[in-house]
């Protein structure tokens, strides 16, 4: 199998390029996805390297979050299959109606009449752009039903789970974490899908589970490499997605190591550490020898300052205190 | 008129069935059989019926919580909406969508949006496919005045407007959103007022005259088969009725509701066929019978039908099938 090495950017271009010649139903909308002739190509220039090749089916749309969503589920409903790019996760907030009422349930409302094949494409996640374009808010998605949360960590798993997104009938909400963008990593040259719901083992140990989402998957595993050094052997489980949540493989681990640290960049309050760690407390409890940390940002709001932003966020050192924490129970 | 005397005999009987099938809702309603609250288009008849039998089968329509008639015109099986009304598993969504989330298939009928600014952008959606796919559809959106002053509306209206989308916005102005009368709430005397901002047409049209709707829409529709674009259209009518089953009707004033009935569109329509010579006495009595029968049908399909198991809530969440 061929492999080369692209940016995560790439990677999503691909697969949104490799979807968009397969299927003739699949379209691309957003703010500032084309550009026209100039090719703007997106906040992100995740789409700019589609604009000359299917400059007709990346449509530039007015600043109107909820109706790109909305538009998105009436030409689901209809037999398209749209790919709609929200320019920040904070602005999906603007078409929560659209996600909540009325995406996420019109399979169930209408008895499986109209399923709603739709992918929400947005950024999240601190990388100094202040309060209202930094937020990490996975768990009001995860709390759903009807919505597929994706939260892919590496270009492999970035390709492999959009592609899987754009086929699914359900709505879609794929989060790409802003530090991720041009990042690299191996992607085969053959085509492949990564199916929903299957989390990924990163590194193997036996010592503590650190079960991680999204961008955080690379920070747990810089701390892995660390400890490893002090004879600490962590394995490192990328959840990928949150809906559905593979519960069965991180239980798996969990049976292994009796420790479990969960770490995911939302507040810590109700973000989806606490849904991972109740859900691994009800599947091996009997296993657990200590109670099982969490690592989320703290209570507040992500500043333009770094020194504050980093502060707020979950930090390498965050997550080596996490563990710690765990290891003093034997 | 005598052109046209199939077409119309056609929506008068559409008329009647029509205020029929909302009596009998509500009759099941004051049993106690309807779940939740109800919403009843007694009164506004004309509109729904004019618009919808100016569209061919193929055209989607984006209902409205007040449109059963429209529902029905388009095409959807009046018991199965009855049912559906009722909560039952021979409902068009099993019991679970009711009147207000009601939808339609086999009709064409994408659904009432229950969050009732969802209706711009999910029509507009759907306009946006038969541009893409090239279908020679239209999409038919209805909505009350009340929903105009949501921001989707503005969002959705320009973004058809800019792109050609072929719909028609079908604004039923009833004139009270709930109990709030609409020049309490807008600053335009008219919804159609608004459409000269999008560079799109608007009109004005009595919703208690049928064929005056069913003119008006035609015409529209022929401007967005054309690629020209949308159209918005503002019924001006009015609910006999309150806003809803929970509704005692007493924030307007008699002498306006009397005035309204009045004009009630189905004795409005009676008395412009019967000056033509299109209908008869005898003609009236045959479809007032017709009617009866269908309607005592659709009552006891509804009626007898059983109810969907509670586990079955569990079921049709994420749809599981593979590409299709």
């Amino acid at each position: 199998m061929a492999v080369r090495t692209i940016t995560y950017r790439d990677a999503l271009g691909e697969a949104l390029r490799e979807e968009l010649t397969r299927d003739p139903n699949v379209f691309l909308l957003g703010e500032d996805i084309n550009g026209g002739p100039q090719g703007y190509g997106g906040a992100f220039k995740v789409t700019k390297a589609l604009t000359k090749d299917f400059g007709d089916r990346l449509l530039d749309t007015p600043i109107m979050e909820q109706t790109i969503i909305g538009a998105s589920i009436g030409a689901a409903i209809t037999g398209m299959r749209p790919v709609a790019e929200i320019m920040y996760e904070d602005f999906v907030t603007l078409a929560m109606d659209s996600l909540v009422n009325t995406a996420a349930k019109t399979f169930f409302m209408t008895n499986g009449q109209f399923s709603v094949p739709m992918v929400v494409r947005a950024p999240y996640g601190a990388m100094g752009i202040g309060p209202q374009h930094s937020q990490s808010f996975t768990s009001w998605f995860m709390h759903v039903p009807g919505l597929r949360v994706v939260l892919p960590s590496t270009p492999y798993d970035a390709k492999g789970l959009l592609k899987t997104a754009i086929r699914d009938n359900n709505p879609v909400i794929f989060l790409e974490h802003k530090k991720l963008y041009n990042t690299s990593g191996e992607v085969p040259q053959e085509e492949y899908l990564i199916p929903f719901g299957t989390a990924r083992l990163v590194t193997v140990g036996r010592d503590v589970s650190l079960i991680a989402v999204g961008y955080m998957v690379h920070l747990a595993s810089q701390v892995a490499q660390k400890m490893e050094e002090k004879g600490l052997q962590l394995e490192v489980i990328d959840v990928r997605t949150l809906a559905p949540l593979d519960i069965e493989t991180i239980a798996q681990s969990v049976r292994k190591t009796h420790k479990a640290v969960v770490i995911a960049e939302d507040n810590r309050t109700a973000g989806p550490t606490a849904e991972i760690a109740s859900a691994v407390t009800e599947a091996c409890f009997g296993h657990l020898d200590a109670p099982i940390g969490r690592i989320g940002a703290k209570d507040t709001f992500i500043a333009h300052n770094a020194g504050m932003s980093e502060y707020v966020i979950p930090g390498l050192l965050d997550i080596q205190r996490g563990i710690e924490s765990v290891l003093v129970w034997e | 008129m005598e052109t046209n005397r199939d077409l119309f005999l056609q929506m008068y009987e559409d008329l009647v069935f029509g205020r029929e099938f909302e009596l009998c809702a509500e009759n099941l309603a004051n049993r106690g059989l309807v779940p939740g609250s109800l919403h009843l288009g007694i009164g506004e008849e004309a509109t729904q019926v004019g618009a919808c039998r100016a569209l061919a089968s193929q055209d989607y329509l984006v209902p409205s919580h007040r449109s059963h008639v429209a529902d029905i015109v388009k095409g959807a099986d009046p018991k199965r909406i009855m049912a559906e009304i009722l909560g039952k598993s021979t409902g068009y969504c099993g019991g679970r969508a009711g009147s207000i989330h009601f939808a339609d298939r086999n009709s064409n009928n994408l659904g009432v949006q229950g969050i009732l600014g969802a209706v711009f952008p999910v029509a507009a959606g759907a306009a946006l496919t038969q541009v893409r796919m090239g279908t020679g559809r239209i999409v038919l959106a209805f909505f009350g005045e009340g929903a105009s002053h949501e921001g989707t509306f503005h969002e959705a209206l320009n973004l058809s407007a800019l792109w050609k989308l072929p719909l028609v916005w079908l604004c039923v102005n009833d004139l009270y959103a709930m109990g709030t009368r609409f020049d309490r709430t807008s600053a335009v005397a008219n919804v159609a007022d608004r459409a000269s901002a999008y560079n799109m047409p608007g009109h004005i049209v009595d919703g208690n005259d049928v064929v005056a709707v069913y003119e008006a829409v035609s015409a529209a529709r022929q401007v967005a088969l054309a690629g020209n674009g949308p159209s918005l259209i503002e019924c001006k009518t009015y609910r006999h009725g309150g806003h809803s089953t929970f509704d005692k009707n007493r924030y307007r004033p008699q002498e306006e509701i009397d005035a309204w009935i009045e004009r009630d569109p189905i004795r409005f329509f009676e008395g412009q066929l019967r000056a033509s010579g299109s209908l008869t006495g005898s003609l009236v009595a045959e479809i007032a019978k017709r009617v009866k029968e269908r309607i005592e049908e659709v009552e006891t399909f509804a009626v007898q039908s059983a109810e969907p198991t509670p586990e079955s809530a569990l079921e049709r969440v994420f749809c599981e099938s593979e590409e299709g």
